[in-house]
């Protein structure tokens, strides 16, 4: 008790006597802060990258790509595999008895993003991004059960019509219903607009499939085959069926895996562009915290060394300015962490997928892990920042008690 | 006075490395004060005056020689007994008073006291009977800035006394006070010398101030000039 008393004191002495370093102490919370604010971002947008990639999968859903395809991209899937996987064990048959399986084909098309178009409108001086036109078969829609059709309606097959991805539509333009595209060589129309849950495919085109193969040259060859399952548990029969069999040299997956690895991949990056960049600030903010802190030791010396002719122990003294470093470091983080919220929480934007080269929209998401990642970090720069100060303050010779004020 | 020792230091010495110099402060000084002794330390700057407060205050430890208090010795106690010595027989007064700009007067006053297994109750009842002794009952909430300094100093005479040490030093403690303020103060340090029996060992540079003490040691160049006073 008689040492945490003695700690108490010394502490609320450190705490209280920051308002008489305020514009020292305030430049260290605003530089922790800055430092937090950078770090968040980046970690806010990966937490929302992947929480999009991630959302995007279903467990009862198989996707079958090319033996060794990392990505629908560079796959490759005939006709005739995606009429044997029609047989195979362990798919959900529709109301009408078919085979819920869906070949598909992922094509990149360009298009313009809303924030690159120039101030005079013209299109044609615009930077492209790459987006996903998706041609999908017959299935494609109902192995997608939690498909809503928003604006419009779904694409007449056989015809050059489009339904546009939510997020896509807001971040590009000339994606409204009733827009006219320029995809390749041929024009479409916009006449659906859809949602799912969120997911990645909100970021894609969505066409016909055999109109898509006759436009963009990629007759009888998919990417993908997507399959619903009777239930998870089947995966691993589709699996044996898939192995078993010459001429599937496919591999098979859950589509929540699969998409749970593509997020990992691109929110890695993300990450690790985020942290050494935080990290490279943290230094410039620990500077700004050692010579607060340095400052505050200085300036209550003989405050210190009185306590310390009292009776006060040096640890206590070491303890308090810990103390005062770690509460700026922590009054700088949960700036941070507020101004990350403020300025991008729920902020939308898009980025290039590693994997699938093109446009995912996405959402920033400061989730309370990510803010507490950004908190950690702050009280790391005051616990370095605070550590030597402290062991100046414990080292401070008690006859400084008889100095002037 | 009782005529019991209270402090005794035998062939002390102090000694300091400054480069290449060796700096010698006191060489085999002996000195005794008695239980309820008031000493007045006077001498030139750089004399010892300081050095000799610190070693009386713990604060410091000789380089050679024994410093006893009380029966036992002090000099060979380490940092953390020494502290925990203080804490219970050496009140502090200073010329600037020292006190915690942040704490008010009645925080400041209890501050020995955390360093004891007092209760928050006995340490209010402690902190309002030390403030009332030395007339700042109604004051106890209010903060440094928002006294005088010969209030400030009072205060400081209070946390002085709220652990009931033996021993009261005293560096310079009316320095930064008018004359008639000093006089207070020293009129106070007089009555707990006579009343309560503290024992005060006051460095000063005011002959006036002095005067109150029961005795007065002259201090040059690490010696007491005043030979009979030395034991």
């Amino acid at each position: 008790m008689r040492v945490f008393n003695e700690i108490a004191v010394v502490t609320v002495i450190c705490i209280k006597s920051i308002p008489q370093r305020f514009w020292a102490s305030l430049s260290t919370v605003v530089a922790v802060g800055l430092v937090v604010t950078v770090l968040l971002a980046f970690l806010a947008m990966a937490a929302g990258f992947q929480q999009t990639l991630r959302g995007t999968g279903a467990k009862d859903m198989a996707i079958l790509m090319r033996a060794g395809a990392q990505a629908e991209l560079n796959s490759g899937v005939s006709r005739d595999q995606a009429r044997l996987i029609e047989e195979a064990p362990g798919v959900l048959k529709g109301p009408d008895g078919k085979p819920l399986v869906s070949p598909e084909l992922y094509v990149i098309v360009d298009a313009v993003k809303k924030s690159a178009l120039p101030d005079d409108g013209n299109m044609k001086k615009a930077p492209k991004s790459n987006v996903t036109l998706r041609g999908l078969g017959p299935a494609g829609i109902a192995v997608r059960p939690g498909l809503k059709i928003v604006e419009g309606r779904r694409f007449t097959p056989g015809t050059n019509e489009l339904m546009v991805g939510r997020a896509l539509q807001k971040d590009f333009v000339g994606m409204n219903l009733g827009d006219t595209v320029k995809l390749g060589n041929a024009s479409w129309v916009v006449v659906g607009v859809f949602e799912l849950d969120g997911s990645v495919f909100e970021s894609e085109l969505w066409a016909d499939t055999p109109v898509v193969q006759d436009l963009f040259h990629r007759q009888n060859v998919f990417q993908s085959i997507r399959a619903r399952l009777t239930s998870p548990d089947a995966l691993l029969a589709l699996k044996d069926y898939a192995a078993n069999d010459p001429q599937l040299k496919l591999d098979v997956t859950t589509e929540a895996d699969y998409y749970a690895q593509q997020a990992s991949r691109t929110s890695d990056l993300i990450q690790k562009l985020g942290w050494p960049l935080a990290i490279a600030m943290a230094f410039g903010a620990l500077a700004g915290a050692l010579n607060t802190m340095y400052s505050s030791v200085a300036a209550r010396a003989q405050e210190i060394a009185t306590l310390r002719c009292i009776g006060f122990s040096g640890t206590s003294s070491f303890l308090g300015t810990l103390a005062e470093s770690l509460v700026l470091s922590l009054a700088g983080g949960i700036l941070g962490a507020l101004v990350t919220w403020a300025a991008f929480d729920g902020l939308t934007a898009s980025t290039l997928s590693g994997t699938t080269f093109s446009q995912i929209v996405f959402t920033f998401r400061l989730t309370p892990a990510v803010a507490l990642q950004g908190v950690i970090l702050a009280l790391i720069v005051g616990f370095v920042g605070g550590f030597f100060p402290a062991w100046r303050a414990a080292r401070i010779p008690i006859v400084e008690a008889y100095g002037t004020p | 006075m009782t005529g019991q020792t209270l402090i005794h230091l035998q062939d002390v010495s102090k000694r300091f490395v400054k480069g290449k110099d060796t700096i010698t402060i006191f060489d085999h000084l002996g000195l005794t004060i008695p239980v309820g002794d008031f000493v007045a330390v006077m001498g030139p700057s750089g004399s010892g005056k300081t050095t000799l407060l610190n070693l009386l205050g713990g604060i410091d430890q000789p380089t050679e020689g024994a410093i006893t208090f009380d029966g036992a010795r002090v000099d060979t106690l380490t940092e953390g007994q020494l502290a925990r010595w203080r804490a219970h027989n050496v009140g502090f007064i200073f010329q600037f008073y020292n006190l915690m700009p942040t704490l008010s007067a009645a925080r400041n006053v209890e501050l020995p006291l955390l360093l004891t297994s007092f209760g928050r109750a006995e340490r209010r009842r402690r902190v309002e009977a030390a403030l009332s002794l030395v007339g700042l009952a109604e004051r106890a909430s209010h903060y440094p800035r928002e006294m005088s300094g010969g209030q400030q100093q009072r205060v400081a005479i209070a946390r002085a006394l709220i652990s009931d040490p033996k021993l009261l030093l005293c560096d310079e403690p009316t320095g930064d006070l008018d004359r008639a303020t000093a006089d207070e103060i020293l009129a106070m340090l007089q009555l707990l010398n006579r009343e309560m029996g503290k024992t005060i060992v006051m460095v000063t540079h005011d002959p006036e101030a002095a005067k109150y003490a029961r005795r007065t040691l002259h201090l040059d160049k690490g010696r007491f000039t005043e030979r009979d006073l030395v034991a």
